[in-house]
Parts: C-alpha cells; structure tokens; sequence
C-alpha cells in the first residue's frame, strides 16, 4: 500500500521546490534538516534503547575487567594458601576483598579468578567473532556475488561445515592439541564457525546484487572489486553485524562448555569455563565455588544477546 | 525517416553494411577513436538489427541441462537517431526492460548487433566498452532501488567522476555535482544527505543527475516515472525534455504509459512478445495504427475524461499474453487477435510498409508486422 | 464540521431502517501515526458516504491517507503505530468503532470485503485457489468440503475464469496477474458483501488486462446492488467507473463532486492541476504543466489549506484558515448537487 511509506519515512523536504518551467527555485522554507545516514538512524534508535544501555554498560564493564583486571583486585588468582581452604565460604560484606566470594578448594580468591577469568572468555568470545565474520563474509560474499560453479562449491564446502556438530567438532579438533592456549581456541571455534556468517552474508548479498544501484553502477562501468566494496559490502554489513554480535554470546558460551569439558584452555589458564568444572567436585560442600563462575558466564552470554537484540532492532526493523 | 531494411529472415541479418561502417573489434584505440565521434543530429546514432535474447531455463541443482528458453527480445531492429526521443511501449513481459539491459549492454546478447557509431557493442569489451559505457546512460525506474541507501547524494553523483577520472578533475568534483543538483531543480546544499530523506520525485531527479554526469549522449529510461505521483511525473516529464534541448541528448524511452510515452516521443514502437509489432511516428501510432494490437492497447488506455471516453470503441481483448517460453507459432498476437487467420499461424508477418499502403503518401504508410494491416483510428471520439 | 453525503443523497426520515440512509458513512475520521520523526498525522477529519449500488471513487497521490481510510473503516490498521482519535465509522448507521473485535470480525468479509492491489501476496501461495475461495464457505456458512468447493468453482466462473473446474485446484503463482485479481474478486464476493473496497485494484495489471478487470468489477456491483468504494490514484481509471468521486489531500477531502462534473469543471485547484498535468493520448500537448513543489510531509502539514505552499492562487487567508467543505453552486446560486471543494477560491476555480 503506497499510502504506509509515509508513515516509515520521512518523505517531503517542504522547502524544495522546482518550478515548472525548470527554472530553479532555491528553497526557502524552514531550516534544512541535517544529513542522516542509515547509521545514524540506526544509532539514534539504540541510544533510547534500555536494553542497549544496560547490555552496553556491562559490556563495557566486562570489557575493562578483561584489559585491566589489577583495577579490581590487588589478589592474585594463583595465589594458593591451603590454609584458607577451609574457610572457604563468602564474606558477603567484605565487598571486593580477596575473600568476598570465599575460596575455592586450591585456597585461590574466588573473586580474583572470577575478575581475572573474563579475560579468557572475552577474548575467545571477540576473537572468534572476528575471525568468523572476516571468514564468513569474504566467503559468502564471493559465493553470492560470483554465483554458477563458485557458488555452489562453497555452499556445498559450508554445508559440509555446517554438518559438523559445533561442540563435538569443536571437541575433536582440540583434542589434537596438546599446548591449548587462547588463539588455538580461537582457531578451532572459528574454523568450525563461519558457515552461518557465510550464509547470512550470501544471501544478503544474493538480494542487493539485483538491485537497481548496483546495476546502475555495472552501467556506469564500475569494476568488479568497486561495486563490492562501495555497494554491497556496506549494504550487506547490517544483517552480518547482527547475526555476528548475537553470536557472540553463544562463543563465550562454547568457551567455557569446552573448558568445563576439560578441552578448551589448558588447566594452567584461569577460566570461568575451569573454575565451573573444578567447582562441580565441591558441589556438596562448597557450592557457591560453582555457582559464582556459573553466573557470570550467565551474564556475560546474556549481555551480548541483549546487545545483539537491541542492535538487530536498530539495524533491520522488519526482522522484529 | 530513413528506409530501413529490416527483416526477421536470419540470412539477412547483416545490415546494410554499406551505411554501417564495420570496424575490427581488437583494434581498440580505433574504436575508442570511432566512439568518441559526434553524430550529426538526425543522423541514426544507434542502430539495432534482429536483436535476440534468449534465456535459458535449466533443470537440475548440480548439473544442469538446458529444458527450454524464456524468449525475451526474439529479433528486435529499430534505429534510434540522433536528438529524438523514440518510445518502445509494450505490456509486461513484451522485453522492453530487457531491450533497455541488452543496450547498456548489462546483459549479453544471445544473437543480433546493436551499432554505436558504426561500432558493434554487443561485441565489444575492455577500454572500447568503458568508453561506450560514458556515453550511454541509463535512468532507472524506481528510484527508491537505484540510489544505494548507504551513500550520500555526492557520493552517488560523483560516482561516474570515480569511475572515468578523465571526466572531471578531482578538485572539480565537488562543484561538479553541485551543479548537476542545480540542473535537476535541487538545491546544491543537499549534496551531504542521504536518498531516503528525499521523495520519490526527488530521488529520480538524483538518478537523472547521475545520469547526466559524463555528459552521455544517449540516455535509456526505463519507465522512468511510472513509480511516481501524476502530480510530480509532470515535473519529471519537464525536466527530462528540457535537459534533452539542453544538452543535445537521445532518448529511448521506455513505459508502458501510452499517453506519457506520446507526450514525449518522436517516434514510438509497440513491442508484444519479444517482437516488434508496429513502428512510427508518434502521429502514425496514434493516429493511423495499422496494427491491430496498437489499437487495442490504445483503446484500452483509461482516458481521464469521462465525456471523450463514451464516443470511443473500446477493444477488450480476451485472455492473457502468452508466455514467452512457448510462444504462438507465425504470428504472436494471433491467440488473441480478433483478425486472426490459418495465415497468421504459419507465416511470421514481417515488420514492412504494409503492401496496401506501399508508395501511398498516407501517414498509414509505415512499418507494422500484420498479414491484415488495416487503419483505424480508436482514440477520437466516433 | 460540514458533511458531505447530506448533499450526495436525500436526507432520509429518522427512524426508517436502510431505505435511503447511506449503506457506509465516515464521519470526522482522524488517523495518525507515531513515528521516528513525530506524529504524521494521515487522515485529517474525512467524510463521505456510500450507498447501496453507488460506486465512490477516492483519487489521491501516496501520502493522501486514501489508503489508510479504508484500514481503518476494514479495521485493519496497524494500532499501534496507528490510533484513531476522532471520528465515527457507521455502517448501516452503527459505529464500528464502538464495536467488539468480535461484532467488527462478523462484518469484516460478510458484510465489507476488500481487494488488495496485489494479488499475489495476498494469497496463501500454498494452498490452492479453490481450497482458500472455499474456505470462505466453510469458516462462515459450514459448508461440507465437497460442497464448498462446488462454490468455489462456481465463483470462478462468476468472474470468468476460463476452464474453472479443472483450475480449481492449482496455485496462485499457476495463474497470470490478471487472473489472480479475478480471483481475489471472486473471494470478496464470496459471501455477498454490501460494501465492497478496492485499494487499487488494476494498478499492478497491464492496460489491456485492467479494462478486463475493471469491466468486470462493474458488472458484478450491479448484478450485485453493492456499494463500491474504489481507492486510486489513476484519474484515466476512475473516469470510467466512478459515480462521485472524493478527491483527498494530505489526509483531508479537498473535492467532492459526481464523476462529470468534476472532469468538466474542477473546483480546487489541486484537482485542476491534477488534470492539467496528465498528458492527453489523443493529442499532441506542448509543455505539461507541472504543480509546483511536493507533496507534504504528514509530521509538518502547512498550516491553513495543506495545499498552499503549491497553490498558484494562494493568498493570505490560505496560509492562516483551514478551509471548511463548501457547498459549490452555479454562478447565479443554483444548486449543484454533492458538490462541494475545500477551497476559499472555489468560486474564483470553478468559475474563473
């Protein structure tokens, strides 16, 4: 119905006028509105956003945990003293002391493991959704854009990705590893990672490649190389940034499911992934040694799906 | 109007080579050169012959095999001169839009030549298409889709500067496009905005700005305001005949609007089926067709005028257009054609000065592919 | 607040039921609309009626609010963002806007049904024609299934689908366009309906195939005795069908008159110019002549007459005063029955 544009738009600047004989009449009406891109609409809707402002909040909180965990705590978190082994349970009052959140069975500062365990996770969790979004879209976008023989080589090469089970793939490739630091995490989660991006990125691209800028582009005798970078990469970047940034979570996530599982970061690193797995032995005895890392896996993965909600939200309102 | 030899016997599909100079296509500066020629005005300055494009429809998800072929455009000659606008009007499906892509050669030709300056551009690649592509621009019908959304007005129009640098110097650029806006009946203050704080109309005058913006001399439109208010199509209609005086432009101009396509052509062609039915000028079409699928599209045009509207004959047709894959056999317009004969379904009229009419002086003397050409005047009142 | 179908039809006793009394009157409608920008306020006080067996055409460009109207007397608009703060909708002199969605459920497709401009996305493209044209019979008379689909075929060859017992079974996308359209006739007609709304019924279809259809709509309303209200923006379209004919601006009627007149003497200038603009087919014109400048934005309409920042003839008063829905008369004061313009210069339009 053409009459509902309206409504979604703005449509008329009232102060343009053109006459009819063509001579040109400078407009005279109100004062001009500013120039509005797409991302800038887009960031004016997430500002009045309360999901976007809270998730960004404790983004950037976990984010400063991660680069600056000495900001938190003066304790290390391989600190181990027996002695306070027993004492393990928290002094709720003693608000970011080492023994705030007690110790775990070593004699560590929960507290400390937890500052220092967001490191791990926000890396894996940053790291991975870079290097699937890279690999995703250059994949995806040579396979939508070129089409024929190189598209259904790679759509078959990601379906043959995509059929392998993330965690039991993901599982399998560590377990070749002996030395498993961060990046080889990263590696392994972004190896196995990058079909979803891929799809949502050829699909996306798939769509814009028929419209009519495009070809207004291939009429002017734009280069291959100039028409995806100037106007399908910038169109198809929305639904690959929201598909990446809730996808975020789930890494983070996956993390710590591997680590739990005794393949992700080696038993040496401090992960809440580690920390969950060691404290299940204490359930009995000393439950909150699990549930403390359990819960800040929690809001982390939560934090970054509300993110990416409120960003989907912004950047393609039909997708609501 | 220049005699044409047209006809849609393979054999004779060369044209007339004598009046088309044929130039080896791997001498490229010679092409480029031959190019950037001006054409006097009334001079034929793009020439189509038998043009063809068939696309094929495959069956089969990892190896495909050739079932059929969609018909688009099935041997389509007409010529389009130098300084006029020349209509092609046509229903959906008739291959008018993909007339427009073989000519901005965005799609390749399955058969037939389309000569520019005596050069073949369906054969043509590298720097010769690049030059060819300067000089034929297109405007696009809906100008909600041909403006990317993530670029600002600048960018767009400063695009083409991007694409052949040799246009416009790079300090120049700015004031450029600035003046294009200006040209166009927009205010040059609104080179930093984005498409979607424009209207429609204002959106296809960016587009036709863009357009303008190497100096082309032909320019394509393909249903250029048919997505627009009647109030701003008038607007636009006015805009483009005045940029044509201005700077010397020729149009094909593609609608399916009989009466906006009158307004602005010179001459017209009916297109039906991938095949051209009936051409001439705008007076012939109108006022004399001879063909009987002009006369009924002409009298099926709702005229906004209740009183003209009651005298007329009214002619509705029966039935949908045929699909493209499977077309009638001889004649296209036959399934639905109220003259139709056994004649019509073995013999493929020709598109030729009816034989009735040959060497007569009467504005019905002009080319229309029917077996029973016969006048008739449908859109006066009886 | 100046009522037009007090002209249009003969005012008829209080008391006596139908006979006379419009079939569907609009009184005083305001819609509008939240958006980014502000409120874009889309029907601004529209009135009109139709009655049994009359066909009302409402010509406007996007943005007219034609279209968001007819949503809101169908109930079909989105709320939110829509809201509907003023105005009264009274279909055989009840307001739909007081009723329960469930009475409002019972009118919708049994007493007014609309046709959608494009047909193929309003049809379920997996179930087949017959089955959704006899879905109509099921959900609202119960009919057996075997029953229904006897229906349906005979709907189809209502609206002249060639062959309709051995298409009953195919799919939408099996069908061309103007087919299509045929059938989304057939489905509003299912039930009989009083009122039948047609937002653009041919504007997808090619020229040759909207005469077809448009001949058609016409024959049925008569057989029919229906109203009709035909939503457009083709003035070429609305010529031939239309016994009056609204025409709206930025959310507002500007000119209401039968379809005769108004092509022959349109009293406000935007019409004027709406007809001044199209180009003719059957002669030759010079330069159109172009309305100025574009239509409003809905969140900032122009003070007084919306019109007015495109108006050749705008004067002070134009830019200050709303003008009211006058009555327009012959020079000497005859009347002219249902006319009437939203102009403070209809004199000076109408007459020159």
């Amino acid at each position: 119905m053409p009459d509902k544009t309206v409504e979604k738009k703005v449509e008329a600047l009232p102060g343009d006028t053109a006459s009819t004989a063509g001579v040109v009449v400078t407009d005279a009406g109100p004062a001009p509105e500013k120039a509005r891109s797409l991302w800038s609409d887009a960031w004016h809707d997430l500002r009045r956003n309360p999901l976007f402002l809270i998730s960004a909040v404790l983004i950037v909180f976990l984010l400063v945990m991660s680069i600056w965990p000495g900001l938190f705590t003066s304790a290390s978190p391989r600190d181990a003293d027996l002695a306070k082994h027993y004492l393990g349970k928290p002094n709720w009052g003693h608000f970011f002391a080492p023994d705030w959140l007690g110790y775990d069975v070593q004699g560590r500062s929960i507290y400390a493991r937890v500052v220092y365990g967001a490191r791990a996770s926000i890396t894996v969790g940053v790291g991975v959704t870079i290097a699937v979004t890279i690999i995703g879209t250059f994949i995806g976008m040579i396979a939508g854009y070129f089409g024929g023989w190189t598209d259904t080589l790679l759509s078959r090469l990601t379906d043959i990705f995509l059929g392998i089970p993330f965690l039991l793939g993901a599982l399998v490739v560590l377990n070749s590893f002996d030395n498993r630091t961060v990046w080889v995490v990263i590696m392994a989660l972004a190896f196995l990672g990058w079909t979803q991006i891929a799809r949502v990125a050829r699909g996306a691209v798939i769509t814009i490649k028929q419209a009519d800028y495009v070809v207004a582009a291939k009429a002017l005798g734009a280069s291959t190389s100039r028409i995806l970078v100037r106007h399908i990469l910038p169109n198809a970047l929305a639904p690959i940034i929201v598909v990446a940034t809730i996808a975020l979570g789930g890494y983070i996530a996956a993390e710590a499911t591997l680590s739990f599982l005794g393949v992700g970061l080696g038993d040496t690193a401090v992960s809440w992934g580690g920390d969950v797995a060691r404290g299940r032995e204490q359930l009995r005895i000393a439950p909150h040694t699990l549930i403390i890392p359990s819960v800040m896996v929690s809001i982390t993965v939560l934090s970054f799906l509300m993110f990416g909600d409120a960003v989907r939200n912004a950047l393609d309102p039909k997708l609501r | 109007m220049a005699e044409l030899s047209k006809t849609d016997e393979p054999q004779d599909a060369t044209p007339n080579v004598s009046e088309v100079e044929v130039v080896d296509a791997n001498s490229e500066s010679e092409a480029v050169a031959a190019i950037e020629a001006p054409v006097e005005r009334g001079e034929p300055i793009l020439q189509v012959r038998n043009l063809v494009k068939h696309f094929p429809l495959t069956q089969g998800i990892l190896f495909k095999r050739q079932v059929g072929a969609v018909k688009a455009v099935d041997g389509v000659s007409f010529d389009l001169y130098q300084g006029e606008t020349l209509g092609i009007v046509g229903e959906s499906g008739c291959g008018k839009s993909t007339v427009a892509k073989l000519l901005m050669t965005l799609e390749r030709a399955t058969a037939g030549e389309v000569f520019y300056k005596g050069q073949d551009i369906t054969r043509l690649s590298g720097r010769a298409l690049k030059a060819v592509r300067r000089n034929i621009q297109m405007v696009f019908q809906d100008p909600y889709t041909s403006l990317n959304p993530r670029m600002t007005v600048g960018d767009i129009i400063g695009e083409p500067f991007d694409i052949h640098p040799e246009v416009a110097p790079k300090g120049d650029r700015r004031r450029k496009v600035q003046e294009l806006l200006d040209v166009v009946g927009l205010n040059p203050e609104y080179i930093n905005r984005y498409p979607h704080q424009f209207s429609g109309g204002q959106r296809q005058r960016i587009g036709i700005a863009r357009g303008l913006a190497l100096n082309p001399e032909i320019i394509i439109c393909d249903e250029p305001v048919s997505a627009l208010d009647v109030s701003v199509q008038a607007q636009v209609i006015n805009l483009m005949e005045r940029l044509q005086d201005e700077f010397n432009l020729s149009y094909l101009f593609i609608a399916h609007d009989l009466s906006i396509v009158r307004h602005i052509s010179d001459r017209v062609g009916v297109m039906y089926l991938g095949k051209m039915a009936e051409i001439g000028t705008d007076e012939q079409i109108y006022e004399h067709p001879t063909h009987p699928y002009t006369q009924a599209l002409l009298s099926a045009v709702p005229v906004p005028d209740p009183e003209a509207r009651e005298g007329r004959e009214r002619i509705i047709l029966t039935g949908d257009v045929p699909s493209p894959a499977n077309p009638p056999s001889g004649c296209r317009f036959r399934t639905r054609c109220w003259k139709a004969q056994d004649k019509c379904a073995q013999e493929v009229p020709l598109l030729a000065v009816p034989e009735r009419f040959q060497g007569e002086d009467t504005p019905a003397a002009h080319e229309s592919a029917c077996h029973f050409a016969e006048e008739k005047d449908v859109i006066h009142a009886a | 607040m100046t009522i037009i179908d007090e002209m249009a039809e003969s005012p008829a006793p209080d008391g006596s039921q139908d006979t006379g009394r419009p079939l569907l009157e609009v009184r005083d409608l305001h819609v509008e609309f939240r958006t980014r920008d502000g409120v874009a306020k889309a029907v601004n006080g529209v009135n009109y009626s139709v009655a049994a067996g009359e066909t009302l055409a409402v010509l406007g460009e996007s943005g007219s609010g034609k279209s968001v109207t007819a949503q809101a007397i169908m109930g079909i608009l989105d709320m939110p963002p829509g809201r509907i703060p003023k105005g009264e909708i009274l279909f055989r002199g009840q307001d739909m806007l007081k009723m329960s969605g469930e009475e409002r459920r019972k009118i919708r497709g049994r007493k007014i049904a609309m046709i959608f401009q494009d047909a193929l996305s309003s049809l379920n493209p997996v179930l087949s024609v017959g089955y959704q044209l006899g879905e109509m019979f099921r959900v609202h008379q119960g009919l057996s299934k075997k029953d229904a689909k006897a229906k349906a075929i005979e709907l189809m060859d209502r609206v002249k689908i060639p062959a309709a017992g051995d298409r009953v079974n195919d799919y939408p996308h099996q069908f061309s366009g103007g087919m299509r359209q045929r059938i989304m006739i057939a489905m509003a007609l299912a039930l009989e309906p009083d009122l039948i709304i047609a937002d653009e019924p041919t504007t997808a279809l090619d020229v040759t195939v909207q005469a077809q259809v448009m001949d058609l709509l016409a024959e049925l309303q008569r057989e029919y005795n229906m109203g009709l209200i035909l939503i457009t923006h083709d003035l070429g379209v609305v010529a031939d069908v239309a016994d009056k004919i609204a025409v709206m601006y930025a959310g507002r009627i500007v000119e209401h008159a039968p379809v005769h007149e108004l092509y022959k003497r349109p009293a406000h200038p935007y019409t004027k110019g709406l007809l001044d603009s199209i180009p003719r087919l059957d002669q030759k014109g010079q330069e159109l002549y172009a309305i100025k400048g574009l239509p409003p934005n809905l969140t900032r309409i122009p003070s007084g007459c919306a019109f007015n920042p495109r108006c050749p003839q705008a004067q002070d008063i134009c830019r200050t005063d709303i003008p009211p829905l006058h009555p327009v008369t012959e020079r000497d004061g005859g009347e002219l029955v249902g006319r009437s313009s939203a102009c403070h210069f209809w004199k000076e339009t109408i007459h020159g």
